[in-house]
């Protein structure tokens, strides 16, 4: 083990690097190519013994992943933004084919407007493709996720891709101090990956086959399956992380302290360290705030994240995206598992749009706000014009829940069924 | 039967795919009078399942024949025509085997 003072991006590097992925194959996209271009040094070097591959495109790009993960071997690519957007076709088609493939997200925000800076919208929109989606809060995470990603995505009862996600320029560009394992470490924990099946010219096979109406349903059905597995796969594989590297490990998610808030922030990605000052700010003026920290995102952990926030009596969900026309995709998920009769009401929240920050001013905004809101806008200019609409905050967003609440007499009832 | 994981099976499946259980109500009938040998209709069949060697030659296999019609509509001496279904479609298979289901299908 190795203390090293890095950049994210070359923490992912060099985590990449000691899973000795024998393909790599990525199309440079900012806030990412750091990640890429610092293992394609490594090859070039021959400190390296991988096969990267420049790709034209990052639907190729993954495309090449997909091909040589079917011959058996680890593989990596790397993108943000629009590239993973367009990664999306073969992301479904590399889950549906069963192939452990890992990637990191450096997320960044979707066009239009053009923006480089950071959100979770680009992993956000692809929730339903097949992929786990591990959220880093620090670059040690994002780091330390890669070997979990690689463990569990190759694990047999899981076969699907897995994604770190780590947020761009905030910890991709970021200088922290970060533990690098040795490749004896690496090893004992990683396993070689064995496939399952493997593309062969001695044994020809065909993967991903033409299904129809009569079968196709069931394989939906396994891939369900498989992510329900992965829940366990990542629970199992964040003990052994933390036995044989001696630091902690919350594959799943991190309770921080939670026992016994009345008020939990629950988040995603780098702003929760944020989250966590202002629960200490506030717990030293006795208030019981509390965060919870969702790194499994795909899978969701219903049950963990039920029993993270089933005694607290007010959750807030911060999130860096929105599912248009709906409310916070992860607000959604968090609401499916509190639904009952006295159970907290869950508040959704959208801030850190394209590089817009997250600080301890936009949490207590969020706190502040009393209204059982889904998807309020955190921070949004009151001094800027909005053409046909006059300005941003004088029409505050209606709740969907408010209309459901009116009509249910008292809030205790159970206020998220709507 | 078996659904692999990752849908993964052994190559041939396109020819246990019976596409010919996909036709509705109308197939090609190669009347073999006016036949140029021209292979257009080969050419154009999305399927590839129209064969002939020389005029008047020409067939179309209906185990596979989706029945779009497309042989007709391109043969310049109008000598193939769509007739109504007689029946008979081949049956629809599932794709999916293990191997030795697969093998078992390969040889019967």
């Amino acid at each position: 083990m190795v203390r090293k003072m890095l950049e994210g991006s070359q923490a992912v590097a060099q985590a990449v690097a000691l899973c000795r992925p024998a393909v790599i194959c990525a199309y440079p996209i900012t806030p990412q190519t750091h990640i890429v271009a610092e293992l394609a040094d490594m090859v070039a070097s021959g400190e390296l013994k991988s096969v990267y591959v420049n790709a034209d495109s990052e639907h190729s790009a993954a495309s090449v992943c997909l091909g040589a993960s079917a011959t058996g071997v680890r593989t990596f690519t790397s993108t943000s933004s629009q590239g993973l957007l367009l990664m999306g076709e073969v992301l479904f088609n590399i889950a549906g084919m069963r192939l452990p493939v890992v990637l990191s997200c450096v997320n960044r925000a979707v066009s239009a407007p053009l923006n480089i800076w950071n959100d979770q919208q680009d992993s956000l929109s692809l929730r339903d493709s097949g992929t786990i989606q591990l959220y880093a809060e620090n670059n040690q995470e994002a780091a330390d996720l890669i070997y979990l990603a690689y463990r569990v995505a190759e694990d047999h009862r899981v076969l699907l891709p897995a994604m770190v996600c780590l947020d761009g320029y905030i910890l991709s560009h970021a200088w922290e101090a970060v533990e690098i394992p040795t490749p004896k470490e690496v090893d004992a924990f990683l396993p070689p990956y064995s496939p399952l099946y493997k593309l062969d010219p001695e044994e020809p096979r065909t993967f991903g086959m033409y299904a129809n109406p009569e079968v196709y349903t069931e394989a939906r059905y396994m891939l369900q399956r498989a992510m329900e597995e992965a829940v366990t796969a990542i629970q199992e594989a964040s003990h052994n992380f933390e036995l044989i590297f001696s630091r902690p490990m919350p594959g799943i998610l991190e309770e921080y302290r939670t026992e016994d808030a009345t008020t939990v922030i629950l988040g995603m990605g780098s702003l929760v360290s944020v989250a966590k000052d202002v629960a200490d700010e506030l717990r030293g003026q006795g208030e019981k705030v509390g965060v919870v920290k969702l790194v499994s995102y795909r899978p969701f952990p219903k049950e963990m994240v039920y029993e993270a926030l089933k005694g607290a009596s007010d959750v807030l969900v911060l999130e860096k995206g929105i599912s248009l026309g709906s409310a916070g995709p992860l607000l959604l998920d968090v609401r499916s598992v509190l639904h009952g009769p006295h159970q907290p009401r869950v508040r959704g929240f959208v801030c850190g749009l394209g590089g817009r920050d997250v600080t301890r001013q936009t949490i207590k905004a969020a706190l502040a706000e009393k209204e059982l809101v889904d998807a309020r806008f955190l921070d949004l200019k009151a001094d800027l014009e909005l053409e046909g609409m006059g300005q941003a905050n004088r029409d505050r967003q209606p709740a969907l829940a408010r209309g459901a609440r009116r009509k249910r007499a008292p809030r205790k009832e159970g206020i998220n069924s709507a | 039967m078996k659904v692999t994981t990752g849908a993964v099976g052994l190559p041939g499946t396109s020819r246990q795919n019976k596409t010919g259980s996909w036709r509705i109500n109308q197939r090609p009938h190669f009347l073999h009078i006016r036949c140029t040998a021209c292979d257009l209709c080969a050419l154009c069949c999305p399927e590839g399942c129209i064969y002939g060697n020389g005029r008047n030659t020409y067939y179309s296999d209906y185990e596979y024949c989706k029945g779009c019609g497309n042989c007709a509509a391109v043969c310049p001496v109008d000598d193939i025509e769509m007739e109504p279904e007689k029946g008979g479609l081949p049956e629809g298979v599932f794709v999916f085997y293990d191997e030795e289901e697969f093998r078992h299908m390969s040889t019967a």
